[in-house]
């Protein structure tokens, strides 16, 4: 699935990366544990969190996510968006909560894979 | 960066004071790899664990050195730092046992998973400790 029908399913505003929305992803990750995030490396993931701060982008760069969604309409400060763009990252806000927003996108096609 | 016949190595001090720039090394590091062409499997798992170390260094033990020696057979990543020691590394390396503090935790760490994901991605893991003085993590990461 390209990020262009992540951002539609999601109705999400884009932040960074707008340009980087050809970018397919087979797999996805709701999670507000970044330590849990790195415990489970997979390729071409997008990443659906509610935490805010920096090491969420730094968490997503180690791991080669390309792409994070942040759920309930959080909206990150201009540092992290800048260090989205320094990383080439797509950033994305959905108002809707992470089970929801997980659900929908599921429903759709972008199935996880078990741990 | 220092090249002597197909060896790199690199120094960072890491910054202890502010956590938003915790894996700032880790960041240089894994571009680095990139640069001189190692696999993106073996780039990950260096980028992971040293991270993870690097946020450890930062969390309890106010920063430190991070010291990368780079071969065409292995990345070795030491970090040394002169925090409270760990007084049972044992215990430390357990799933889930942690014990960073409430601010840490509401970063999305914190959850005792840090030396865990170092041993998974590393192939070899030493860990020195010393209460009162520091410690010091050797992981190294074979490119075959």
């Amino acid at each position: 699935m390209n990020l262009y029908r992540v951002r539609d399913i999601l109705d999400a505003d884009v932040l960074s990366g707008e340009d980087l929305l050809d970018i397919e992803v087979f797999s996805a990750c709701g999670s507000d544990l970044m330590s849990d995030v790195l415990a489970y490396v997979k390729d071409q993931v997008l990443l659906l969190t509610g935490l805010m701060n920096p090491q969420v982008i730094r968490t997503a760069e180690m791991m080669d996510i390309h792409a994070i969604v942040f759920v309930r309409g959080k909206k990150p400060n201009e540092e992290i968006i800048r260090l989205a763009d320094e990383k080439e990252m797509v950033l994305m806000t959905t108002k809707h909560p992470l089970y929801i927003a997980c659900g929908l996108l599921y429903n759709a096609g972008l199935r996880g894979k078990e741990a | 960066m220092h090249n002597n016949s197909n060896v790199f190595s690199l120094h960072f001090d890491v910054n202890g004071e502010d956590f938003s720039l915790a894996g700032e090394a880790s960041s240089s590091v894994k571009k680095v790899l990139k640069q001189l062409g190692v696999s993106p499997e073996v780039t990950r798992r260096v980028a992971i664990a040293m991270y993870e170390g690097e946020i450890n260094m930062v969390i309890h033990a106010n920063g430190g050195d991070a010291d990368v020696i780079i071969t065409p057979a292995e990345i070795r990543i030491v970090l040394q730092d002169s925090g409270p020691g760990i007084p049972d590394i044992e215990l430390a390396m357990q799933e889930g046992y942690s014990t960073a503090p409430d601010n840490i935790r509401e970063m999305g760490f914190g959850a005792g998973m840090g030396l865990p994901n170092m041993k998974k991605y590393t192939d070899e893991l030493y860990i020195t400790s010393e209460v009162g003085k520091g410690t010091r993590v050797e992981m190294v990461v074979k490119v075959q």
